[in-house]
């Protein structure tokens, strides 16, 4: 699976204060893999990938991520990498044509570029005949599939979905993980956080964060076996504490 | 009955957000509203919290109408609804305290019922709502819908975007509310908690799929269904979506749910098949439908 590091962690640190929101963690993910990035609400998954992705600096510890060191070279890293979130995707009073034509622009890629990628990823999604239409009038699992198309206008060589599916239904659910395997195919590094379970299954490895640090990283049928259960919901119900 | 609905309807100019809903909930009952984004679910909520009037239908409410007797309903209910919406800039205490007296009660005389939740939050008291971590705001919301010692408690999607250990927290003591006698109605996209109701109804688009006891509702599941692995998942998926004799097939964990479109439907048939295609470590293994797979044929 590892034959080229797209993203490399070594004892990142983030404190806030007397807090230590990320604690000395360290991992690395291969080329074209699903990583799977775990952990209760305040476990420090957030402050990890906003360090990640360039928006916030490392107390100490290192990253690189598409080769380019996340601290020194965050204009870099940001050209690398896609992004997505529940909480910020697409603009809902602009058309899908405008969202699209409007983060082409964003991510510097010229007109006939962009002219061209959107007739392309309309056509994947079979969207047509709602292209002129305003984004915010489709259902939320549809929206969140075109922000996943949107955020790889520019190719990046990694993306970073921050629990993309977090009410969809489960029908759009699945045909969204469709879209996730598809780009992993093609050599496109996935880096997703999630609270749906049957989804860490299937990622090609999890890590589980607890209180800051990594508790557990391993392909899910490894970590299903080490702990002797069935499921990774057992695996993260055996992991993971509350902490407030 | 605590809650009944007949014939509810409620458009939002052209999209009919609820249409013709009906089922009842009976007392000290835990029933949940199962169903994505979208669905209608808050817009139910709202009818009957009494905050929007439906376009047409009758509902009621701890046995009071929802349009005539709005007033009595508001005395019976507490309402947690989606998005946090205490007072950012009040106190834990001075929100708690705020919500009492509006109910004309005081927080010592109800403190029984929320005694269990609240002294998890009670350490931060002086801290502004606008300040507490995603956790604390959803314990204080449910002490404010609480401290009025409602009839009937309506939670609308308690658990999205918290992580599975503070979800099962929260269920636990949810069971433990049912137990003091209090009728809950509970909306949730994850259709895993399902289970844990007494009753669901299953919503898409505004239109009830289903309304049963869980159990029942896995169990008419209306063909066989098996679960499907191989070592290439995502060449799996391809081949199984253009095998002949699929009827349906979905991710699901770490196997494929596939249902056969014949009745005769043999395993070796489907195993040879995706030797054909060069599928190694193939299983294929009857299983057993969840509330998600019921669901999705369901609204398919």
């Amino acid at each position: 699976m590892k034959i080229e590091n797209v993203i490399a962690v070594k004892d990142l640190t983030k404190r806030f204060g007397a807090f230590t929101a990320v604690d000395h963690i360290s991992f690395e993910v291969g080329k074209g893999e699903i990583f799977g990035f775990l952990g209760a609400n305040g476990a420090g998954k957030t402050t990890a990938m906003k360090m990640l992705i360039g928006i916030s600096k490392p107390t100490s510890g290192e990253a690189t991520v598409a080769g380019f060191d996340v601290r020194k070279h965050t204009e870099e890293v940001k050209k690398s990498i896609g992004y997505m979130s529940q909480g910020f995707s697409l603009y809902n009073d602009l058309t899908i044509q405008d969202n699209i034509t409007f983060f082409g622009g964003i991510y510097g890629l010229k007109k006939t570029a962009i002219q061209e990628k959107s007739k392309l990823l309309i056509q994947d999604l079979g969207l047509e005949k709602m292209a002129n239409k305003l984004l915010g009038a489709l259902p939320l699992g549809w929206k969140q599939k075109v922000a996943f198309s949107v955020a790889l206008l520019h190719n990046p060589k990694i993306i970073f979905l921050d629990e993309p599916t977090g009410g969809v239904d489960p029908i759009t659910r699945r045909q969204f993980w469709e879209m996730i395997y598809r780009e992993a195919h093609k050599g496109i590094t996935v880096f997703v956080t999630t609270h749906y379970m049957d989804e860490a299954e299937y990622c090609d490895r999890v890590s589980i964060m607890v209180e800051g640090k990594i508790a557990a990283l391993d392909t899910p049928k490894n970590l299903k076996e080490h702990y002797q259960v069935d499921s990774m919901n057992q695996v993260f119900l055996k992991l993971a504490r509350n902490i407030e | 009955m605590s809650i009944s609905l007949d014939n509810i309807s409620k458009s939002y100019g052209k999209i009919k957000a609820l249409n013709a809903i009906s089922f009842e909930v009976a007392d000290g009952e835990l029933f949940g509203l199962i169903g994505p984004d979208g669905a209608g679910k808050t817009t139910l909520f709202r009818i009957l919290t009494t905050l929007l009037l439906p376009d047409q239908g009758q509902a009621t409410v701890a046995g009071y109408d929802v349009i005539k007797d709005y007033k009595n309903i508001r005395n019976q209910v507490g309402y947690m609804p989606g998005k946090f919406s205490l007072y950012q800039d009040l106190t834990v205490a001075e929100n708690l305290n705020f919500f009492a007296t509006i109910f004309g009660t005081t927080i010592a005389e109800n403190y029984d019922l929320i005694k269990e939740i609240y002294i998890q939050i009670e350490p931060f008291k002086e801290r502004r709502a606008g300040k507490l971590s995603g956790g604390m705001k959803q314990k204080l919301a449910l002490c404010c819908a609480l401290i009025h010692k409602p009839q009937v408690l309506f939670l609308d999607e308690p658990t999205t975007g918290v992580d599975p250990v503070s979800r099962k927290e929260f269920w636990d003591m949810l069971k433990r509310l049912q137990q003091k006698g209090i009728t809950i109605l509970v909306s949730t996209p994850y259709m895993d908690e399902a289970s844990l109701c007494d009753r669901i109804a299953l919503i898409t688009n505004g239109k009830i799929l289903e309304v049963d006891t869980p159990k029942a509702i896995m169990a008419a599941y209306p063909t066989k269904i098996y679960k499907v692995s191989a070592s290439q998942t995502y060449q799996l998926i391809q081949d199984l979506k253009t095998y002949p004799e699929t009827h349906s097939v979905y991710p699901f964990g770490q196997y494929m749910h596939f249902t056969s479109n014949k009745t005769n439907f043999k395993p070796q048939d489907l195993i040879r098949y995706l030797e054909e295609k060069k599928h190694t470590d193939i299983e294929v293994i009857e299983t057993v439908a969840s509330i998600e797979d019921t669901f999705m044929e369901l609204s398919k």
